[in-house]
């Protein structure tokens, strides 16, 4: 049944992107391992990472287009999954420290010795091994998007109201991460990783196999996606997107489909972040920042919401943007991302790929109608 | 009538004859006496100014003592120096001087009078030693003699001293001050000082209990503080007592810190309600979610620093007015930027309302980078007119005239947005768009008009917010970000489309979230307030105060 499910998720397009991610996996480490830094086809260890952290972001862009392109949930909240996938992956590296600390101590992390702490908080138990990290960085974020979703979609909360609640959620976890108490490291954050699964985090190889596993974990997520999206729930799905009241009068369960969708989503953006934090090496509350979510929306309406494949492209482009034009000319950042959203907006509204399929479709018609335009004329 | 009227008019007359002729005579006698008074005060006081100058220091502390109890202020700027240390006796006569030196030898100067008196050569002055005890002493002695004082603010000061470290010693003359006391508040003070002395010293404790229902009244923290230091030295039958007032105390207090975060309570929701005011106008007639809202906020911030920047330089007598100038010039700006937004960029993007959120989070990245790239990222430093600063106590409360003036300046606002919508044909334009757009168009309204007006409209509302705010928040380039998720909170949970649902809004949210942080801190209060929204949008998921009918199901 799963293979059915999955086979019936691979049309061309999709099949084409998920090659080109498992190629895009195993070619990147040869380039940058195997040939030599002289070669012009090297790929430095920096630019490995900051693809990985690319990639990861196009796994929250993706996560966000499955609930806001298919279900039409404008969810301000994405962040504040991505992060605390983040932080529970942050949480098993930080343990993985040990006595390697700068304070030397193997029971607690640095912050919690400083903070002159005895023992570790109950929600720390666990994290030592890697397998209840890797369990919590998907049922954290799933439990609080299923107990979110269940309240929220169950009193028909909806259109901006629900965005502003999510951003509400969002906003509040940051205030909640940002304090000392909670245990989490405060406005810090968790960083200085050593080790991940016993190799150390920073060494070339690690990096290259995180960046495979970015790769591969992406493009498995957009079969997922695929997958849901074909199927007949895909299709009730676009139903509620376009016609929620419609579809509940036809018999179907809109906050249960609703539910299960958020609830997926948040998964997926969990492990995104789970994934982004061994590449970058620190995760801190300022990832729960509200402005961080709407930012993700803005890769997604890039690439063009509605399809799979263009939040990866939207968030890959508008970050590579960011990485040059920051480097560039920093002040003008902001101006162009800000820029970006309105032309997005007014002139771009199915975004690049969206845009493009449009175009291919009407040329497709025009070929058509000029082939089957003697006849007509006659 | 007439007779009476003049027989009326007859009394005064012969009444002040005989009054001017009294007044003369006791005038003239009053002159005599005081006169011969004042030479017996005058020999009085040099002679007790110069016993400062002999014996041991317990001698000294005894003149000081004489001295106080002339409680003649001319011997203030005496004990003064002798507790600097700047008062001689000449060896010669024994007489004490104050000096000044002049070259090898010193210029001698009465200390009474002020008046240089001689040269003489150091060597013929001796320094008057003072230790701890006499210094101890000339400050009780200078607390009680400047109750004395002709200045009341002298007084006060004085009464005040004494209330904050009473002792038994100085209550005679708290007394003598008050019995000539004529000012009400210096007697107010006096009276608790010499209750509060009173409970030092060995009185009856009939007078105690009297005194002790004195400072009960005054009732604030001092009060406390006076009578916790006094339920350790009185005696066993008078300790219940104390108890009990300062149990009634600690009861008033409570009672005016739950007034003073009411106030601060009000003072938030006077912010909240002037930030998030224009974004209900908007939302509620154009259904969409200004998120370049707090950057006009900013704007009008801006506004009132360079109009005040403008004024120091060119007409600086004009500074009481910035704010008054400052008004007007960016509720037009604002207005304006808003009136180009809306034609520019939301008009192409009705009926779509998350859409439209994003073009104005984008507008708002590039209004604060733009005002970034101008005034730099540093906090710009707005002032405050003097009408604007201070504070004053009204009760147990501290009320700052800033957050007063703001609370007037929301609510005036919110008044007449409310007079606008009521009564002119703008606002019941807007008000037919809101309930139900098509309907409203099929009668002759242009609804585009209506968006294009109501927009400028909530964003002149929110360029006059940010001169208030500029009075009491750093102008930065991210003044807006601070306020907007605030303000989206507010508009959600008072409703949409609903003026009242704004105003309820900004205050509960504001008053639960000053009443929340005693007990939770800043950052946890404002964490249950959002889980508390979140909550609250579950069972009502159109706000407090939510539009009924067919139109919001669109």
């Amino acid at each position: 049944m799963i293979t059915a499910f999955l086979l019936r998720a691979l049309d061309r397009n999709i099949l084409i992107a998920i090659a080109a991610l498992l190629i895009v996996a195993a070619l990147v480490p040869v380039l940058n391992l195997l040939v030599p830094p002289t070669s012009p086809f090297h790929i430095p260890t920096y630019i490995v990472s900051l693809m990985g952290k690319y990639l990861t972001y196009a796994m929250l862009a993706l996560a966000l287009d499955l609930v806001w392109g298919f279900c039409g949930i404008l969810s301000l909240g994405h962040a504040a999954f991505f992060a605390l996938g983040g932080y529970a992956m942050g949480m098993y590296l930080a343990r993985q420290i040990g006595a390697r600390g700068t304070y030397g101590n193997a029971l607690l992390p640095d912050f919690m010795v400083f903070l002159n702490w005895k023992e570790l908080p109950w929600y720390w138990t666990g994290f030592d091994h890697f397998w209840f990290a890797a369990l919590m960085v998907l049922a954290v974020p799933g439990l609080l998007a299923f107990v979110f979703g269940w309240f929220a979609f169950r009193s028909r909360v909806t259109g901006v109201y629900l965005s502003i609640i999510t951003q509400a959620m969002t906003y509040a976890l940051l205030l909640a991460f940002f304090r000392n108490e909670m245990g989490f490291g405060g406005n810090n954050g968790l960083t200085d990783f050593k080790d991940i699964l016993g190799f150390n985090i920073q060494a070339g190889g690690t990096r290259n196999a995180l960046f495979a596993a970015t790769a591969v974990a992406l493009a498995f997520s957009l079969l997922v996606a695929s997958g849901i999206v074909r199927s007949k729930f895909g299709k009730v799905l676009v139903g509620v997107r376009d016609a929620e009241s419609r579809t509940r009068f036809l018999g179907y369960r809109v906050e249960n489909i609703k539910l299960f969708t958020f609830t997926v989503s948040a998964m997926m953006a969990g492990v995104a972040g789970a994934l982004y934090v061994p590449q970058v090496g620190i995760i801190n509350p300022g990832e729960f920042a509200p402005a961080n979510s709407i930012e993700v929306v803005i890769w997604t309406a890039v690439g063009g919401r509605g399809t799979l494949i263009g939040p990866i492209i939207g968030a890959v482009l508008v970050n590579f943007g960011k990485s040059v034009f920051t480097a560039a000319f920093p002040e003008f950042w902001l101006f162009a991302l800000g820029g970006l959203f309105v032309a997005v907006t007014l002139f771009l509204p199915k975004g690049i790929v969206g845009t493009w399929r449009q175009m291919r479709a009407r040329r497709r018609e025009t070929a058509r109608m000029t082939a089957a335009s003697p006849q007509a004329a006659e | 009538m007439q007779a009476g009227v003049r027989g009326f008019q007859c009394t005064p007359a012969s009444f002040k004859l005989v009054t001017s002729m009294t007044i003369r005579t006791a005038i003239l006698t009053l002159c005599l006496l005081l006169q011969a008074a004042f030479a017996q005060a005058q020999t009085d006081l040099r002679s007790s100014v110069d016993a400062l100058g002999q014996g041991k220091f317990a001698d000294v502390e005894a003149a000081i003592t004489v001295l106080a109890k002339t409680g003649d202020p001319k011997a203030v700027p005496v004990l003064e120096a002798l507790a600097a240390g700047d008062l001689y006796t000449r060896k010669s006569d024994a007489r004490v001087f104050m000096t000044r030196a002049a070259g090898d030898d010193v210029i001698l100067i009465d200390p009474i009078t002020g008046v240089e008196d001689a040269t003489a050569p150091k060597a013929s002055v001796q320094k008057i030693r003072v230790n701890n005890t006499v210094r101890r002493a000339v400050r009780t002695a200078l607390g009680g003699l400047t109750l004395l004082s002709p200045e009341r603010q002298t007084r006060l000061a004085a009464a005040q001293s004494v209330l904050m470290a009473p002792s038994g010693e100085v209550l005679d003359l708290v007394e003598t001050a008050l019995a000539t006391e004529k000012d009400a508040d210096v007697r107010r003070v006096m009276e608790e000082a010499r209750a509060a002395s009173l409970l030092k010293s060995d009185r009856s404790t009939d007078e105690k209990k009297q005194a002790i229902e004195t400072i009960r009244q005054r009732g604030d923290r001092d009060a406390l503080g006076i009578l916790s230091s006094a339920l350790g030295s009185v005696d066993e039958t008078l300790r219940p007592d104390v108890e009990r007032a300062i149990a009634g105390i600690e009861e008033r207090q409570a009672l005016w810190n739950a007034g003073q975060n009411v106030w601060y309570g009000i003072s938030l929701g006077s912010v909240l309600l002037l930030a998030a005011i224009g974004l209900a106008v908007t939302f509620g007639v154009m259904g969409i979610i200004n998120m370049a809202h707090g950057e006009m906020v900013m704007l009008g911030a801006y506004t009132t620093f360079v109009v005040q920047d403008v004024i120091r330089t060119r007409y600086p007598d004009m500074f009481e007015w910035s704010l008054a100038i400052a008004l007007p010039l960016a509720f037009l700006f604002t207005a304006f930027i808003g009136l180009v937004i809306e034609r520019g960029v939301i008009r192409f993007l009705y009926g779509r309302p998350l859409e439209t959120l994003l073009a104005t989070w984008g507008l708002s990245l590039i209004l604060q980078q733009a005002v970034r790239s101008l005034f730099g990222p540093t906090n710009r430093e707005v002032g405050n007119p003097t009408w604007m600063s201070g504070a004053f106590e009204l009760g147990g409360l501290t009320i700052t005239w800033n957050r007063l003036w703001i609370v007037v300046f929301s609510l005036s606002v919110f008044l007449a947005l409310l007079a606008v919508l009521k009564r002119s044909s703008f606002g019941l334009q807007m008000r037919a768009v809101t309930q139900n757009r098509r309907m409203a168009s099929s009668m002759g309204i242009r609804t585009p008009y209506v968006d294009a007006a109501t927009f400028a409209l909530g964003s002149g509302i929110a360029g006059m917010a940010g001169v208030a705010l500029s009075q009491i928040d750093n102008v930065s380039p991210n003044l807006g970000q601070s306020y907007i998720i605030d303000s989206f909170m507010v508009v959600v949970f008072g409703g949409v489309g609903n003026l009242w649902g704004t105003l309820v809004g900004a205050f509960s949210l504001g008053i639960l979230n000053k009443f929340l942080e005693p007990y939770a801190g800043a950052v946890l209060g404002k964490i249950f307030v959002l889980v508390l929204i979140i909550l609250f949008i579950q069972k009502r998921p159109r706000g407090l105060f939510a539009l009924k009918g067919r139109a919001v199901d669109a």
